[in-house]
């Protein structure tokens, strides 16, 4: 039977025509969401309501479907502990000889950091507290690299806190709600960590290609790594503390720098989110700005001594430097700041002086500025 | 005798796909490593938005296409859309090649599977690109083809059920 005389082939062109046209406003939706869409909005808590509403939603699942592997994983860890008990016991026993020795090393170098740390009067960065989660899903394709952890604004998580394994740095935070934290690894397309080489402190920024090695890119100086050298944060623009451990330098087989993962050691299922923030918002900056200055040194004679009677005349002027020098020091901050404007208008004033010796503007007139204040 | 579903459902051979992809997505999104390896991720999604195009031409498909490509988004945490438009490139191209697909042997389908699935990886590695400034890299991206690619079983299966089913479009 051809297609004419087929009763139903009338039906097929609008269906088809029909078909085409959603797919169309189907594509230039998504394409709009896409481009609304902006990963620079990460840190700021607003990968949006629906992202955090999914994640709650895919936490718990992700969760309990998880726990058959964790729980057949923790048997099987058992059993070869079980049967491995021995050579684990020796390998236990020559691992602490060697840590005893380190261990004496650390009390001597603690006590002589203690003892410079005194002497200089340093300030070292304070103590920065911890939550641990436990990781539910995990995605690793080459265009996005993230997990979900099992804790959220509950346990004072934010957006940018460091994520952190037994044996390194994993990422930063970049999603937070209710009892789930999304994480951005280190390998993701969109990740950049500032980082260091630990031997020569040169700096570099650690970007993450999907890959499992992410590649060391800025890197300045000349031979400012080789391969093997430890990798740390650097602490620069205070997204990490300085010193978190990364991983190792390696020359990748495209030619450049990339870092082997300390991370990757460890087991995924446990992470240990710190609840840093940039130091710089830790201090109360407010009560560094009320700060009294230092007095002037006794005896010094740069300051001219104080005359009572000038001081009504000398703001007339806008001239006088010592009238206003006395104000700034005795109310720090506000008073300081006004110093300058009154200097500011003499300063404009003074601009049209030189006009006076102009031929064509007669005196009068051209005085009149610079004589503005009477 | 034909297995093939008579009655062309949407739920039959929209929703229940669907489904399948999601739940295939969450368990190869688990946190488990074999011998220190990691799952692969597959974009379970391709064959059925590749299975859907050859079947037959539906409004709800594309709509289908988009549900998915937003779930693997906010499973996988790469951006709003991002996988629907990946998704949807290789749909609609696939649509148009309709007629050439028909009659096709096995082995050629699955190498207009293989071509869409490049369209489709090669649409997120620019998207990617132009998002982020840096380029993914080429072996993961590598990985992920071919973790995809030898998943066009499913695609088959899915042809063969339903590509009968609706006698306008045989």
């Amino acid at each position: 039977m051809s297609l004419r005389d087929n009763p139903l082939g009338e039906l097929k062109v609008p269906l088809t025509w029909t078909a085409g046209i959603v797919f169309i406003v189907v594509l230039i939706a998504s394409v709009a969401i896409l481009l609304s869409d902006r990963r620079e909005a990460f840190d700021t808590d607003a990968s949006g309501n629906p992202r955090t509403m999914s994640d709650r939603v895919m936490a718990p699942v992700g969760d309990a479907l998880s726990t058959p592997g964790r729980l057949t994983g923790q048997g099987v860890e058992g059993i070869r502990g079980y049967f491995f008990a021995v050579s684990e016991n020796r390998r236990l026993r020559a691992e602490l000889e060697n840590m005893r020795q380190w261990r004496d090393v650390a009390v001597a170098l603690r006590d002589t950091n203690e003892r410079y740390r005194t002497v200089l009067g340093l300030k070292t960065d304070p103590p920065i507290p911890m939550a641990t989660a436990r990781i539910v899903t995990d995605s690793r394709g080459p265009f996005a690299n993230s997990r979900l952890a099992n804790a959220g604004t509950e346990k004072g998580i934010k957006p940018g806190n460091p994520v952190m394994s037994e044996s390194g740095l994993v990422g930063r935070i970049v999603g937070v709600s209710d009892g789930v934290s999304r994480v951005l690894l280190l390998t993701d397309a969109a990740s950049r960590t500032p980082v260091m080489i630990d031997r020569t402190n040169s700096r570099a920024i650690l970007t993450g290609d999907g890959g499992p090695n992410p590649k060391l890119e800025y890197l300045r100086g000349q031979d400012p790594v080789k391969s093997g050298d430890r990798v740390l944060t650097s602490g620069d623009g205070g997204v990490f503390p300085r010193g978190l451990p990364v991983g190792v330098a390696v020359k990748g087989l495209d030619g450049r720098w990339r870092v082997v993962l300390a991370s990757d050691k460890a087991a995924v299922d446990f992470v240990r989110i710190l609840l840093f923030e940039d130091f710089t918002q830790v201090a109360d900056t407010r009560k560094l700005q009320h700060n009294a200055p230092p007095p002037p040194t006794p005896g010094a004679t740069t300051l001219p001594p104080p005359a009572p009677a000038a001081p009504a005349a000398a703001t007339v002027a806008g001239a006088t430097p010592a009238t206003p020098q006395p104000k700034a020091v005795t109310p720090p901050a506000k008073t300081a700041t006004p110093t300058p404007k009154t200097v500011t208008p003499a300063a404009k004033a003074a601009t049209p002086a030189p006009k006076t010796p102009t031929p064509k503007a007669p005196a009068p007139k051209t005085a009149q500025p610079a004589g503005a204040t009477p | 005798m034909s297995n093939g579903a008579r009655p062309l459902a949407p739920w039959r051979w929209l929703g229940v796909p669907i489904l399948y992809v999601m739940a295939a997505s969450m368990v190869f999104a688990l946190p488990m490593r074999f011998w220190g390896l990691g799952l692969p991720e597959p974009v379970f999604a391709l064959p059925v938005a590749f299975a859907w195009a050859v079947i037959r031409p539906s409004m709800l498909a594309p709509l289908g296409i988009m549900i998915m490509g937003i779930f693997l988004d906010f499973l996988w945490g790469s951006p709003t859309a991002f996988w629907a438009v990946c998704l949807l490139l290789p749909y609609g191209v696939m649509l148009g090649a309709r007629s050439m697909l028909a009659g096709q042997s096995q082995v050629m389908m699955w190498l207009w599977y293989g071509l869409s699935t490049a369209l489709a990886i090669g649409a997120g590695y620019l998207f990617t690109m132009l998002d982020t400034q840096n380029a993914p890299n080429p072996a993961s991206v590598g990985w992920q083809f071919l973790a995809t690619v030898v998943l066009y079983p499913f695609a088959d299966r899915l042809i063969d059920r339903f590509e009968d089913a609706d006698v306008r479009f045989r």
